[in-house]
């Protein structure tokens, strides 16, 4: 085939030749923003007061922070690991960097700094021994999330830190014009890691390591030192999510973000992210976590029994994993 | 006893089993031989159930049957012992002995003790005594062999394979073992026995079939061939492939590559091994020989014991395969789907997989446009036929992939290139685009060691080739010495230096 030929069909797999509509259904967005808009539809009938900018904007302030640990497990995820911590680590994160600027006099943006800190240097902690120890990466960010959990508990003896100085609730419920912060914070995060996952060598490696990681190993991707970078940016985005639920709560809670790693791991999956690693996108985590924030919000308007929405909230999940079985 | 009457068998188009005959007695002792890839394995794997032949027909004493699976198979009273043995490692022999076909009283409770006493009895039988109550991880590799052999006699095999029974057994238990077949012998069992061990073969056996190329050759009697003889059947007279020139390599040509000392498990064989440059070395040798540990042991993936390397004279030590890539040997691995292709990627980020380092710009961003453009060049040299560079790699022919898994390495400055099998699953056409791509890389100053099985392959392209027997090199071969006969003769018989 000449230079030309190759070169053509190269722009026309990107869809100049193909229908728009049909390389479109074979986009693995394809099935969550499917999932998005019916779900927005229903609950749109469901609730007259659904589809207003204030409630949407409330949505996406509620989902912001689960949605910043599921970007960091989104990379995980990919290179086929798992990362159990998320939700323990950003409490740490939370608990700590309250605790430093109340207990220690640290000045406000140092403590929270030290709170994105502590995230890296428990992410390093898990890369490590994954990567190097070759342990299994559920056991050890089990591990780790106890011992988070633990230290957190013992620093706080149990108490939420509260006295924090007054602007660093503009995190968790400021605006910029009308945009709350979290949701600006949010979308920076997720511009980030698509670049990150999208445009640079790094994000080839960690879909190449959850394709086939013997085979990237052997043609030379340094993929211990990939796995090590994917848990640590887990870590950053526990304490760049601890920022931002700080600024929310106005206190260090060291019993915060129970279950959030499930909650996490569900908007990576939702968004069509391969459990095993290799496949997924990015922009399917933020859908799947808006879809999981719309549903919870809408069956909140119904005045749905919360007990009864964690029932529906599991069979829909399970309902999207069926369909998202053979779709390519 | 056994009959295969002219079985064939076809993966997709390609044809690997022609009308192949086969028959056996009871109480015999039957070897069947062959090259690596002549067809064996997929004669036993239908012979059990575990293939369904495209044609021809199993006759068991004259009745013909048809085996669905494995477990019909069974049930007609075959029992195989494959070279990697399925025995579950934390259970102890009776549980696996029995397994699936567990004895249980009617509430659904397992009779332990008969199962016991059944398992003693044969083992008597066989004349071995092996702690039954131990998990078989903690048995030896010969023990565990024969909880096998007690497996498939437990569940009244009347015609038992053993696959390469032997290749991992010290002689005193290789001994042994051959006193067990004797005795099944006795007891009326047709053995067939699988070995590339010749000595073995007129050891043992009775009777001798040999297949090549997927074609049965001969069938007679141990007494009616001699070692030479045999050999020359299974290598047989071939037509030469379209195999490129080889260029006169001087002999004063600098070693890129010298390996003092490669020791793959402590206390095994020690091979010694140097690489000129733009020379083709071939490693020949058994499947399990320890030809692929070797390779990968020296880019750092594999664990061996010892891995004494210089290039161009420098000592050096490679903790993984990038540190390798970085000093300029890269591998282009055995099974290019498992562990050659990344199968979710599109060609494209398949061929610049280890590229990335070209294809920067603002130190952090890949210039997609350079990758596009260089994959395209790559794609057009090498002739890969695909639909273009964003096509699935799965959707490619096997040639076509082993040239994707090229691509990589083509814009590297690479200094030594190990191809292991690399023409593997390919039809003739591709082979010799592969053969005159890798002369074309060896003029360019590469320098390459080839991993082959295929006889042919190794003769017709090798300027040297390091033979290997049981994890170690046994010789080393050049010139006119490098012919099918003397490659066979060391690969089956080669006696290893031992060094501690």
């Amino acid at each position: 085939m000449s230079h030309d030929a190759l070169a053509a069909s190269a722009g026309r797999d990107k869809g100049a030749g193909t229908p728009l509509w049909k390389s479109a259904l074979h986009s693995p967005l394809a099935l969550p923003l499917a999932g998005l808009v019916v779900v927005s539809i229903l609950m749109g009938f469901a609730s007259d007061s659904f589809f207003s900018v204030s409630n949407i904007f409330n949505v996406l302030r509620q989902v912001s922070v689960v949605a910043i640990l599921a970007v960091g497990m989104t990379f995980v995820i990919l290179t086929g690991g798992i990362d159990l911590s998320v939700g323990a680590v950003m409490a740490l994160a939370g608990t700590m960097s309250a605790g430093l600027m109340v207990h220690f006099g640290l000045p406000g943006w140092l403590g929270l700094l030290a709170g994105v800190g502590i995230g890296l240097g428990l992410g390093i902690f898990n890369g490590l021994l994954v990567a190097w120890g070759r342990m299994p990466a559920i056991i050890v960010t089990l591990a780790t999330m106890g011992i988070a959990r633990g230290i957190g508990l013992i620093y706080s003896g149990g108490y939420p830190i509260s006295g924090l100085p007054s602007w660093i609730s503009w995190f968790g419920v400021g605006r910029v014009g009308i945009i709350p912060v979290p949701v600006i914070a949010m979308l920076i995060i997720y511009a980030l890691a698509w670049v990150l996952l999208e445009r640079t060598p790094f994000g080839r490696h960690v879909y190449a390591i959850g394709g086939n990681e013997l085979a990237a190993k052997l043609s030379g991707v340094k993929t211990a030192r990939i796995k090590i970078a994917v848990y640590t940016i887990s870590g950053i985005t526990s304490g760049l999510a601890a920022v931002i639920l700080t600024g929310r709560l106005m206190s260090g809670q060291p019993n915060a973000g129970v279950g959030f790693e499930l909650d996490a791991i569900a908007a990576v999956v939702l968004g069509g992210t391969a459990i095993a690693g290799g496949r997924g996108l990015i922009l399917g985590t933020v859908i799947g976590a808006v879809l999981l924030g719309i549903l919870s919000n809408g069956l909140n308007l119904m005045g749905i029994n919360p007990y009864l929405q964690d029932i529906i909230r599991g069979f829909i999940i399970l309902l999207a994993i069926y369909i998202a079985r053979e779709w390519r | 006893m056994l009959e295969l009457n002219s079985i064939k068998k076809s993966f997709g188009k390609i044809e690997v089993l022609h009308g192949v005959d086969f028959k056996a007695e009871a109480g015999e002792i039957h070897a069947l031989v062959g090259e690596n890839g002549a067809g064996k394995s997929t004669l036993m794997k239908i012979l059990c159930g575990i293939l369904q032949p495209s044609e021809g027909e199993i006759r068991i004493e004259g009745r013909v049957h048809r085996f669905a699976d494995y477990n019909a198979a069974i049930d007609s009273g075959i029992g195989v012992v494959f070279q990697e043995f399925s025995l579950i490692p934390y259970l102890n022999a009776v549980e696996n002995m029995f397994l699936a076909r567990e004895l249980h009283n009617s509430l659904g409770l397992l009779k332990r003790a008969a199962m016991h006493r059944r398992a003693m009895e044969i083992m008597q039988q066989l004349g071995i005594a092996i702690p039954l109550g131990m998990p078989v991880r903690n048995l030896s590799v010969a023990e565990q062999q024969f909880v096998e052999i007690a497996k498939a006699l437990a569940l009244n095999a009347r015609i038992l394979v053993l696959d390469e029974p032997t290749a991992t057994l010290t002689p005193a238990e290789v001994e042994h073992l051959f006193k067990v077949m004797r005795g099944l012998r006795e007891k009326g069992v047709t053995i067939i026995f699988i070995s590339h061990h010749l000595e073995e073969i007129f050891e043992i056996c009775d009777r001798i079939t040999v297949l090549r190329d997927g074609e049965f050759v001969a069938s007679c009697a141990v007494s009616d061939v001699d070692q030479e003889r045999l050999v020359e059947m299974m290598v047989g007279r071939r037509i030469e492939s379209s195999f490129p020139a080889k260029p006169a390599i001087p002999a004063s040509a600098p070693v890129v590559l010298d390996a003092e000392a490669v020791q793959l498990k402590r206390g095994g064989p020690v091979s010694r091994f140097n690489l000129r440059t733009g020379e083709i070395l071939g490693f020949a040798g058994l499947v399990g020989s320890g030809r692929t540990e070797t390779a990968l042991a020296m880019i750092g993936a594999y664990p061996a014991a010892c891995c004494k390397l210089s290039i161009n004279g420098v000592e050096i030590r490679f903790a993984d395969p990038a540190e390798a890539l970085a000093a300029g040997i890269g591998l282009l691995p055995e099974s290019r789907k498992e562990q050659g292709l990344i199968t979710s990627f599109p060609i494209i980020q398949n061929v610049s997989l280890n590229n990335y380092d070209r294809y920067l710009f603002g130190h952090f961003f890949i210039n997609r446009r350079k990758e596009l453009d260089d994959t395209i060049a790559a794609m057009n040299q090498l002739q890969v036929k695909a639909q273009g560079p964003m096509a699935r790699v799965d959707t490619l022919s096997g040639g076509n992939q082993q040239k994707v898994v090229i691509a990589r390495w083509l814009n590297h400055t690479m200094k030594v290139l190990v191809f292991d099998e690399p023409t593997r699953g390919i039809d003739v056409g591709a082979k010799a685009e592969i053969y005159q791509l890798m002369r074309e890389f060896t003029a360019r100053g590469y320098s390459i060691i080839m991993i082959s099985s295929e006889l042919p392959e190794v003769i017709g392209m090798s300027d040297r080739v390091c033979v290997f027997r049981s994890g170690g090199i046994v010789a080393t071969v050049e010139g006119a010495a490098i012919n099918a006969e003397e490659i066979m003769m060391h690969a089956t018989t080669g006696r290893i230096k031992n060094v501690a």
